[in-house]
């Protein structure tokens, strides 16, 4: 098997004192799809900090195209291709829609997004191009995270949590757009509490329990139960 | 005749005083940082301007030439090397190394240049005057001074709502961490802030030492105009700025005008009344 395109590998993340990933192990392949589900405070969030260099750790806990970037810095990480639609959005509330989707591509790398094919997978946002993006509806507002992580053409993206807040009807359509979106040859990390939105869209998903992987497995082959032990450690 | 005097030399005051505020202003925007140092840097670009304007016995407006971008590195460095370790969650820290910096800035320059008030001669232009209608003559620098602080304003305006730059500067500001998934550095973008606004000081203290007398230990009083002139205004928005130093600068001549002892004190009472009246600044920037 080739290398794995992000890998992860005895990975211990802390928050001061507070030891918050007790050596995590996930890797993704090239154009995979991948789920990390889990409770509240199982760690996934502090697992894509890591991942994106928000958190630093230790260089080899993190590996991407098999070079170390643990201890890299986030806008260096996000340089290499590594992009993500942060819980909660996290739009910049001082720029426009448009000025939000611009300063996602302003690393310059080469691909098939720019703007305006995000404003094809997503017409509403062209219509509010130049409102400020606090402005938008939550739905809405998540179409620019989303797009805003596109337009750097990234290799690999992650999904922090983007159902949470939102009404079921938008979290449907986000969810059958996303198809398309990793249709065109990246490889994503989706983070999810809701498992049945996970498990339709990963091939693969590791669940985490109190900040360690609690199984792992293909989507198709996990049964209910080990799932629901897995996730509420019963 | 002579208030209307007053008024008019008051607002071209007020163009250098919203260029002490400027460089204050942005770098307060973009990285929640208080600079104690700032009056003291306008200072010393005035003294650079004078050691420059000597050594190559130019025209103290030429050396804009050469104290602009020597300002703008200065800050670029002292950004990376200093103040972007101070910055975090405690406003304490970068406020005591900006004051340690005032000291040590005063101290140098007493040392290197002596506490002797300094003034540059501008040649012929100091003298020029145009004629208004009414009687009133204007003097060409001001003016010129004046035009040159509205174009400044007017570029910072620009590059921070219109360019590249200014949407890092203003992502940086709103969420440093997110911002820095974009692939911004934001330990490199802080520094281009500072840069900026020592390259606005640069300007602001070539201006300075034409127009008046300067020597070491003023820096804290320009301070004290820039803050003035911010708050007056209204925090984050740079015409606002501009109208804040205007209005102090009218406050202060108008002062000037009823006895010359109160020229400050006009000036601080104008600010204490927008203070009481607007806390927020006349112009607040919308959120």
């Amino acid at each position: 098997m080739s290398d794995p395109l992000l890998s992860t590998r005895a990975l211990d993340a802390h928050y001061g004192d507070f030891q918050a990933l007790f050596a995590v192990d996930v890797s993704i392949e090239a154009g995979e799809v991948i789920a990390i589900i889990g409770a509240n405070g199982a760690g996934k969030t502090t697992l894509m900090r890591s991942i994106t260099g928000l958190l630093p750790n230790g260089n080899d806990m993190v590996r991407f195209r098999s070079k170390p970037i643990g201890a890299s810095r986030a806008d260096q990480i996000a340089k290499l291709g590594v992009a993500m639609v942060p819980e909660g959005r996290q739009l910049f509330q001082s720029l426009s829609v448009e000025e939000n989707l611009v300063i996602g591509g302003q690393m310059n790398r080469k691909g098939p997004w720019d703007l305006h094919k995000v404003f094809q997978l997503f017409p509403v946002l062209k219509e509010r191009r130049a409102v400020p993006a606090t402005a938008l509806s939550g739905g809405q507002q998540q179409m620019v995270a989303i797009g805003r992580a596109l337009m750097s053409n990234p290799e690999l993206i992650l999904f922090d949590e983007i159902s949470l807040g939102l009404a079921p009807i938008i979290i449907k359509s986000i969810y059958e757009a996303l198809p398309d979106i990793i249709g065109e040859g990246m490889s994503a990390i989706i983070v999810e509490q809701d498992i049945a939105k996970a498990l339709s869209v990963a091939g693969r998903v590791y669940c985490m329990q109190e900040g360690r992987i609690s199984l792992e497995g293909r989507s198709n082959e996990l049964s209910r139960e080990q799932i629901s032990a897995a996730y509420f450690g019963v | 005749m002579d208030w209307i005097n007053a008024i008019v030399q008051g607002v071209l005051l007020g163009g250098l005083y919203a260029l002490f505020a400027a460089g204050l202003s942005l770098i307060f925007g973009v990285m929640r940082l208080v600079n104690i140092a700032h009056g003291d840097f306008i200072v010393l670009a005035a003294f650079l301007a004078l050691s420059t304007t000597t050594a190559l016995g130019i025209n103290p407006l030429l050396t804009l030439v050469v104290v602009v971008p020597v300002m703008a590195g200065i800050g670029y460095v002292l950004q990376r090397g200093i103040l972007n370790q101070t910055l975090g969650d405690d406003i304490l820290p970068p406020l005591l190394v900006t004051f340690g910096l005032s000291v040590i800035i005063q101290n140098g320059l007493l040392e290197i240049y002596s506490a002797d008030p300094q003034k540059m001669n501008a040649g012929s232009i100091e003298i020029a005057s145009v004629a208004l209608p009414g009687g009133l003559n204007v003097g060409v620098l001001p003016l010129v001074m004046f035009a040159v602080s509205v174009a400044v304003i007017a570029g910072l305006q620009w590059i921070f709502y219109q360019s590249a730059l200014g949407r890092a500067f203003r992502a940086v500001s709103d969420k440093q961490d997110i911002a820095q998934l974009m692939g911004l550095n934001k330990a490199h973008v802080f520094g281009l802030a500072m840069a900026l606004s020592l390259a606005v000081v640069a300007v602001a203290g070539v201006f300075l030492g034409i127009r008046t007398s300067f020597d070491p230990s003023i820096g804290p009083g320009r301070l004290i105009f820039g803050f003035e002139a911010v708050i007056i205004g209204g925090l984050g928005n740079l015409w606002g700025t501009l109208i804040g130093g205007i209005i102090l600068g009218v406050s202060q001549n108008i002062g000037a005008q009823i006895n010359p002892g109160w020229q400050l004190l006009a000036g601080h009472i104008a600010f204490l009344i927008v203070l009481a009246v607007k806390p927020r600044g006349l112009f607040p920037r919308i959120d």
